[in-house]
């Protein structure tokens, strides 16, 4: 049986030292990726299988290219047919591939918990989260910390600004938990209809939960003031469809992050996002592309995090406990 | 004919004429032909001796689920009964949303002769509210009394339509039977699985306001008062649900309400940790928990201390379990798609004990709310340990201490968030009209 503590769930299951020992190695793997030959046998003989319920071209591919690179066999299998909304859908895949001794699982799955509930099931496989419903995108948050670090040296009281979909944003969770490990201040921006209750107010919260230190704009000049990171969610057009927005156009006058919104902000604030883009909505064109942005370093980086995360786990096999 | 027991040397605590002291008690003939202080045994006697125990009239369970018809599988009135009478109870009302919902006469009588049949203690038919529990049109209420029903509900589901709800109270106002809702607007539990909380946001779980209970249990009120009807709130939730009922009581609307052990014990932090400390606020690999998935959800601790102020100062009448029982396709899965509802019958009391152990309610009240209390909602003369009536006892060991194993329960439904907690207290004996059926 794999010890429980070895697989990435989420953040607060990391430590500082295991976080940083991640981001340390990811500039290793990055060498590797900025070399002429990418390919080396750490992972030689290791079974990776990526078992993705909902479509992701991003975060699978850089997994499997991850894997790659590493020397590991990569197996693929996509199930983000609408059966996977029956109860069956995961334990019986997962009862699938238990036949396949595979190493790692990376899981991604529309239900929060579920990589919780495969852990459970299998119990010979470490399983790494991929996006879990709304709950958590460990990997997304190291790589988001990753790309930030770099630019800001420090995350120490650094301003980090989420703007939009936090109720639905399981990215926005990790990065939480991993933001505050290293005491950066994480303000979150956007209308009231989007953000849980006790993101509005912490007085329900109890004393020393992660969540106590998070602060609310409500509007966005005050939020992206002094900001030393901003980042736009990805806003679905669902939410206009269930109730919670009246419409996409006001939302992204006034949420939405323009040129002309940036000049409140510091010069040297680096734009994020999640990914996908919804481009016109909650960022426009020309701030993708734009001087602060660093978006598409973070797809870049997205393939160095995993590959030190991929190694991390397979050591820490060694730790097998019975 | 079943044989004479001599129950001796119990404390016999009987809330409904304030009996607490130590007794011998006599059972001929399925009735208590005699309490005293001693009772000289003949050969013909069974006897228990119920030294250091406690000696309690039959529980009396308003609300649980025996998924028969139809759910054989999750459990059945054989296994359900078995289940109560390890529990302490000896009457169960058994909730109406079966494959078919009892919703007629015919389907009363078929429950009732099953239970007849199969059943270790008696379980008395609460009746569906409307046709197919679909809240639209009445079901035949007076047809279904005559038939046994002991209250009317749609529970699984609110009567949702305030017109039907209306007519529901004023319709069987005449019977003197309880309309039992299930009190949830659609509208604001839609998606959600747990309690709406910081630990719903942390888990990424959609939440359940405690508005979604409190504002039909306020419509309920108005339409009470409006109609003069009984209205029963089932499994009430959250401290607003009980400060509406407690306001209705000082105004005399016809109202009663029930709590479940688990409401009355949980929070909903179980389902990030089960060992949460008050410094470390994370997951570990036992988080979602589905068997801690329930509906209403478990709440806060400031709900949680507002029930138990409820039950002592009488707002909340009755303690009922809401026996869920599920089989494993319901419950190994995500949390997202687990079915609703705690199998709880078997630890019913011994959970609710630790809040004696805690000074938090007294062992009367606890006794009380769970015998002669759900008897006077029933208007019936169960839940009383005298002379002359039907021998319906349960006798308590309250210092055992019990590790819960769910693989040993004889109920079908092993759905325990309490799997491995060690319980204080434990049923000894379960005598339903004279026979001895735990
Ligand atoms: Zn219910």
């Amino acid at each position: 049986m794999i010890d429980p503590k070895s697989h990435i769930l989420d953040l607060d299951l990391m430590s500082l030292s295991q976080v940083e020992a991640i981001l340390d190695d990811a500039d290793e793997m990055t060498k590797i990726l900025n070399s002429d030959f990418k390919k080396t046998e750490e992972l030689k003989g290791k079974t990776i299988i990526t078992l993705f319920f909902e479509p992701s071209t991003r975060t699978r591919s850089s997994f499997e290219q991850a894997g790659k690179i590493l020397g590991a066999d990569v197996i693929n299998i996509v199930n983000s047919s609408s059966s996977s909304k029956k109860g069956e859908s995961l334990y019986n895949t997962a009862l699938t591939i238990q036949s396949i001794k595979s190493d790692v699982i990376v899981l991604r799955h529309p239900h929060s918990g579920a990589p919780y509930f495969l852990s459970k099931l299998l119990q010979e496989s470490t399983i790494i989260n991929a996006g879990d419903g709304m709950h958590a995108h460990p990997t997304q948050a190291l790589l988001d910390m990753y790309v930030m670090k770099k630019h800001l040296g420090t995350l120490k009281n650094k301003r980090i600004v989420f703007i939009g979909d936090i109720s639905h944003s399981r990215v926005v969770r990790s990065n939480i938990l991993g933001l505050s490990k290293f005491g950066a201040k994480i303000v979150l921006c956007g209308p009231q209809t989007l953000i849980p209750p006790d993101f509005l107010s912490n007085k329900h919260l109890p004393e020393n939960h992660p969540f106590k230190n998070i602060f609310y704009e409500p509007k966005l000049n005050d939020a992206i003031d002094q900001a030393d990171v901003i980042m736009p969610l990805r806003l679905q057009r669902e939410r206009q469809d269930s109730g919670l927005l009246p419409s996409l156009r006001e939302y992204s006058t006034y949420f939405g992050i323009s040129l002309k919104k940036l000049q409140n902000a510091k010069p040297n604030t680096i734009v994020m996002h999640p990914g996908p883009v919804n481009e016109g909505v909650e960022i426009d064109h020309n701030v993708v592309h734009g001087q602060n942005s660093v978006i598409q370093e973070q797809v870049f980086s997205g393939v160095a995090i995993r590959m030190a995360i991929l190694k991390s786990v397979t050591q820490n096999k060694a730790l097998k406990v019975e | 004919m079943s044989k004479n027991i001599l129950i001796q040397k119990g404390r016999l605590i009987n809330p409904a004429n304030q009996t607490d002291g130590i007794y011998d008690i006599l059972i001929q003939n399925n009735i208590i032909s005699d309490i005293s202080n001693h009772i000289q045994p003949n050969n013909n006697f069974e006897i228990i001796d119920a030294t250091n125990k406690i000696v309690v009239p039959g529980f009396i369970d308003l609300h649980c689920h025996l998924r028969e018809p139809g759910q054989e599988f999750k459990e059945t009135v054989a296994t359900g009964t078995l289940a109560g009478a390890a529990g302490g109870f000896t009457t169960l009302c058994a909730m109406p949303n079966t494959i078919p919902p009892i919703d007629s006469k015919p389907h009363i009588e078929s429950l009732s002769n099953i239970s007849k049949e199969t059943g270790a203690i008696r379980v008395l038919p609460i009746a569906s509210a409307t046709m197919k529990s679909e809240g639209k049109i009445l079901t035949e209420m007076f047809e279904l009394a005559d038939a046994g029903a002991i209250g009317f509900s749609d529970d699984g589901n609110p009567i949702y339509d305030p017109f039907i709800m209306r007519q529901a109270l004023s319709y069987s106002s005449q019977l003197n039977i309880p309309i039992i809702n299930h009190c949830e607007v659609p509208e604001l539990s839609k998606h959600g699985v747990m309690n709406e909380s910081w630990v719903s946001t942390q888990l990424g779980l959609p939440g359940i306001p405690n508005s979604a209970e409190e504002s039909m249990v306020a419509r309920d009120i108005m339409l009470s008062k409006l109609t003069g009807g009984h209205i029963h709130i089932a499994h009430v939730s959250t401290s607003g649900s009980v400060n509406l009922i407690r306001e209705a009581k000082k105004e005399g609307v016809n109202i009663t309400c029930e709590v479940t052990p688990h409401h009355l014990t949980l929070t909903d932090t179980i389902i990030l940790n089960k060992n949460l400390s008050d410094q470390n606020f994370v997951t570990s690999h036992h988080s979602y928990d589905t068997r801690a998935k329930v509906n209403p959800p478990l709440r806060t601790s400031s709900d949680v201390q507002s029930l138990i102020e409820a039950l002592n100062d009488g707002t909340i009448d009755i303690i009922a379990t809401d026996h869920a029982p599920h089989s494993d396709i319901d419950k190994i899965c995500t949390f997202t798609e687990a079915a609703f509802g705690i199998s709880n019958i078997e630890t019913a009391f011994s959970q609710i004990y630790q809040l004696v152990i805690n000074q938090q309610i007294s062992l009367h009240k606890l006794i009380e709310s769970l015998t002669i209390a759900p008897a006077r909602i029933l208007g019936a003369q169960y839940g009383n340990l005298e002379k002359n009536k039907p021998a319906d006892i349960t006798i308590i060991d309250l210092n055992e201490q019990w590790k819960v194993n769910p693989e040993k329960f004889l109920s079908k439904g092993k759905n325990s968030p309490l799997d491995g907690h060690t319980l204080t207290s434990k049923v000894f004996k379960t005598i339903y009209q004279g026979k001895i059926v735990f």
